[in-house]
C-alpha cells in the first residue's frame, strides 16, 4: 500500500505544538467526553426549535398542498428547488475534501474531512427533501423508483433528466454515508476503547463495529477508502452535472446552456467551501482545535475559494457573452431584461449574486486577508448567500416571464410556510451538526496521527535538520517510510 | 474450543516495531498480528501479508451494476414497455448514461464495503477481543501466537530485547472474536 511520499520543507506544519500520538487522541476526544457546553446547549436549542418550525410548515404543505406555496404559473419552481439546488452544492466540498484531494495527496485535508464529510451528509438530507415534497402527494413519492408495479408495470422514464436526478442523489448520498462511516470506525473504536461511562461503552462499543486496528484490517482499509474515493470523485461531478441538467435539457431561455454543467459544478464547489469555513472557523474556536485546524487550512481552503469563485465568474459572464451573441432574441431577453436591468422585478437579485459570488471573493488576493479570520467568516457567510441567489438567478429570472407576456407572473414572494420549510433545513442541519460535534471525533484521530510525523510542528523542525544529511544518511533514518 | 497462547508485547514507536517484526519473523516465531493506532504504511509487507484483492471484488461489483442498469433500461424501454418519445428510438443509449453510471458506483461502494465488513468480521453489536485498548490510541501491540515449538520464558525475552515493553503471555478462546484462524498459511506467506 505504499506510495510516494514526499513532504516539503518549505510547507509549514498542518499540526502546531508539541504533539504525541497520545496528545492527539486527548484533543479529540475531549469534546466528545466533556458536558456539552453552554454554547452548544444555546445553539442546539435554537436548531431544534428551527426544526420543529420546519416540521410544522412541512405539515401544513403536506396536509393542504403545494397552493401552501406561492409558486404560479409560470413560476413552477421558486424557493423550492432553489433550496434543493443549494443544499446540493454546499454537500459537494465534502467529497471533494474526502475524495478528490485524498487522490491529490493533499495532506491538509486531514485536518478538515470529517467535518466536511459530515456536511455533506447532512446537506444532502437537506437537499433531498425538496423535491420529494414538491411533488405534493408526498406520500406517492415512492413512484420515482422503477418497481414492479400493478399498472403495467409501467416503468419510469429512464430518459428524464428528473429521474437521473433521483438516481444521482440517492446514489451520492449512500455512497457519502458509507465513506464517512468507513472513515469513522477507527476513531470511534478509539472512544470506545476510553470510554468509561457504561452508555459510552456500549454506544460506541455497537457504532465501533468490533474495530481493532489489525494490520490486515488497516490494509483492507486503506484499500477501500483509496477506491471510495476514486469512485466519489467521478460521482460528485455527475451529481451535479446532473443537477444542471434538470436545466440545460429544457428549451426555457436562461437554462438552455451548455455551459451549465461546469459551471454548476465549479459554483458547488465554491458554495461548499464558502459553509465549510463557516462551519470550520466557529468549531476549531468552540471546540478549541486551532492547533489541528490551523491558519494554514484556513487559507488553503480560501485559495481554494478565490479559484472557484473566479470560475463561477468566467462562467457569468460567459453565458452573458453567449446570450448576446447567439443573437436569439427570448435568450438574449432573460439576460437583458430579466437579469441586467436592475429596473426590472427581479434585478437586484443579479446584482446582489454577481457582488456577492464574483467582487467579494477578490480580496483573498491578499494573503493577510486569506488569514483573516473575521474577513474570512464574513466573506463565507456573503458567498453562501450569494450562491443562493444565483439559484434563485437561474430558476426565477428565467421562469417569471414567459414567451407570451400575457402569461407573465405577477412579483413572486414565498408564503410563510415556503420560508419556513427552508428554515426548517438549517434547523435539521444543525441539529445533526451539533449531534455529530459533540457524539463524535470531528477531526479523523487515525488519519492525523498519520500525517503526524510528517506535517507535525515539533517532527518538523527535526527534519530540516536532516535535510543536509547524505542520502544513505537519510535513508538510514527513514528506512521503514520506503517499504 | 480450543485454547491458544499469545505472547503480546507493546511498542511506543513505529521505528522501533518496524526492526522487531522482521527480527520476529527471521527467528520463525508465528506472528499472529500487528495492532495499531493508525495504518502503518509498509508494515503489512514487513509482516508477509500478501496485497488486498478488494479492489477486485469492488471492479467486479462495478460492473455488475454497469451490466443491471443497461440490461434492466433495455429490457424495459424496448421489451416490456416500449414508449415512443418523439419519435425518438427505443434503444436510446446516450440518455442512459447519466443511470448507468449512478449505478455502477452504487454497485461498487455497497458491494465493497460489505465485503470489507465480511473479510474483516466487522458489524454493529460485534466485540472483539483485545490485547490491549490502547492499540486504539498510542501503542502499537504485537501478539506472537505460542505453537508446540515455542518456548515461552524465551520468546518473553526475545520480544523485550526487540523493544517491547510490558511482554505478557495471555491464553485466548480460539474463535472469530480472535481473527480469522482458517487461511493462517495464505496470510503469513
Amino acid at each position: 500500500m505504499s506510495l510516494l511520499r514526499y513532504e516539503s520543507q518549505v510547507r509549514a506544519p498542518l499540526i502546531d505544538g508539541t504533539k504525541d500520538y497520545h496528545q492527539i487522541t486527548e484533543d479529540i476526544c475531549r469534546p466528545v467526553e466533556s458536558k456539552p457546553s453552554r454554547l452548544w446547549l444555546i445553539g442546539f436549542s435554537i436548531s431544534v426549535a428551527l426544526l420543529l418550525f420546519g416540521i410544522l410548515s412541512v405539515t401544513m404543505e403536506v396536509i393542504y398542498g403545494t397552493g401552501q406555496w406561492n409558486l404560479n404559473r409560470t413560476i413552477g419552481w421558486g424557493w423550492d428547488i432553489t433550496n434543493f439546488v443549494w443544499w446540493i452544492g454546499i454537500g459537494h466540498a465534502g467529497t471533494l475534501i474526502s475524495a478528490i484531494l485524498l487522490l491529490f495527496r493533499q495532506g491538509w485535508r486531514t485536518g478538515v474531512n470529517r467535518a466536511a464529510e459530515a456536511m455533506t451528509i447532512f446537506a444532502v438530507m437537506c437537499a433531498g427533501q425538496f423535491p420529494i415534497l414538491h411533488m405534493g402527494r408526498v406520500w406517492n413519492a415512492f413512484f420515482v423508483l422503477p418497481y414492479p408495479n400493478i399498472r403495467g408495470p409501467l416503468w419510469v422514464n429512464f430518459n428524464s433528466p428528473l429521474l437521473w436526478d433521483v438516481f444521482a442523489i440517492s446514489t451520492y448520498f449512500t455512497v457519502s454515508l458509507l465513506f464517512w462511516y468507513s472513515g469513522l470506525l477507527p476513531d470511534l473504536a478509539t472512544l470506545r476503547d476510553r470510554a468509561k461511562l457504561k452508555w459510552r461503552k456500549t454506544f460506541y462499543g455497537i457504532a465501533a463495529f468490533g474495530w481493532t486496528g489489525s494490520t490486515k484490517h488497516w490494509q483492507r482499509h486503506e484499500s477501500l477508502l483509496l477506491v471510495l474515493a476514486g469512485l466519489s470523485t467521478p460521482l460528485v461531478l455527475s451529481v451535479h452535472t446532473i443537477v444542471s441538467f434538470d436545466f440545460a435539457t429544457s428549451v426555457v431561455p436562461g437554462w438552455h446552456t451548455t455551459i451549465f454543467p461546469p459551471y454548476f459544478v465549479a459554483g458547488a464547489i465554491f458554495s461548499g467551501f464558502a459553509m465549510v469555513q463557516t462551519l470550520v472557523l466557529v468549531m476549531r474556536k468552540v471546540l478549541s482545535l486551532e492547533e489541528y485546524i490551523t491558519i494554514e487550512h484556513v487559507d488553503v481552503m480560501n485559495k481554494v475559494i478565490i479559484l472557484t469563485g473566479s470560475i463561477v465568474g468566467i462562467a457569468y459572464l460567459t453565458e452573458l457573452f453567449m446570450a448576446w451573441y447567439s443573437a436569439f432574441d427570448y435568450e438574449w431577453f432573460a439576460f437583458k431584461e430579466n437579469r441586467l436591468n436592475l429596473n426590472s422585478p427581479y434585478g437586484w437579485s443579479y446584482w446582489l449574486m454577481m457582488g456577492c459570488n464574483v467582487l467579494s471573493p477578490q480580496i483573498f488576493w491578499f494573503r493577510k486577508m486569506r488569514r483573516n479570520l473575521l474577513v474570512t467568516f464574513f466573506i463565507s457567510i456573503l458567498v453562501n448567500i450569494g450562491m443562493w441567489f444565483e439559484r434563485f438567478v437561474i430558476i426565477v429570472t428565467s421562469v417569471y416571464r414567459d414567451y407570451l407576456p400575457s402569461s407573465w407572473s405577477t412579483y413572486y414572494v414565498p408564503t410563510i410556510w415556503e420560508v419556513g420549510f427552508y428554515l426548517g433545513t438549517f434547523g435539521l442541519f444543525f441539529t445533526c451538526y451539533f449531534l455529530f460535534s459533540k457524539y463524535f471525533p470531528v477531526i479523523a484521530i487515525a488519519e492525523i496521527k498519520h500525517i503526524l510525523k510528517r506535517s507535525g510542528e515539533n517532527y518538523k523542525s527535526k527534519m530540516s535538520k536532516e535535510e543536509e544529511d547524505t542520502v544513505t544518511q537519510f535513508g538510514e533514518h527513514h528506512l521503514h517510510d520506503h517499504h | 474450543m480450543a485454547k491458544k497462547k499469545f505472547i503480546v508485547g507493546n511498542f511506543t514507536d513505529e521505528a522501533v516495531l518496524f526492526p522487531a517484526v522482521k527480527k520476529v519473523r527471521r527467528a520463525g516465531y508465528k506472528l499472529h498480528d500487528v495492532f495499531t493506532p493508525f495504518p502503518v504504511h509498509g508494515l503489512d509487507k514487513e509482516m508477509g501479508l500478501r496485497d488486498t484483492s478488494l479492489h477486485t471484488a469492488g471492479f467486479i461489483y462495478g460492473i455488475t451494476g454497469t451490466s443491471t442498469a443497461v440490461g434492466f433500461i433495455t429490457w424495459a424501454l424496448t421489451i416490456d414497455w416500449a414508449i415512443n418519445f418523439g419519435g425518438k428510438p427505443y434503444f436510446s443509449l446516450p440518455a442512459w448514461i447519466p443511470i448507468t453510471f449512478e449505478l455502477t458506483v452504487l454497485f461498487a461502494a455497497v458491494g465493497m464495503v460489505l465485503t470489507f465488513c465480511w473479510l474483516c468480521q466487522l458489524a454493529p453489536f460485534v466485540k472483539k477481543h483485545h490485547f490491549n485498548p490502547r492499540s486504539t490510541d498510542d501503542t502499537f501491540v504485537m501478539a506472537i501466537e505460542c505453537t508446540s515449538a515455542t518456548n515461552e520464558e524465551e520468546a518473553v525475552r526475545f520480544l523485550q530485547a526487540a523493544g517491547a515493553t510490558d511482554v505478557k503471555v495471555e491464553t485466548k478462546e480460539t474463535g472469530w472474536w480472535l481473527g480469522d484462524y482458517s487461511n493462517d498459511k495464505m496470510r503469513f506467506a
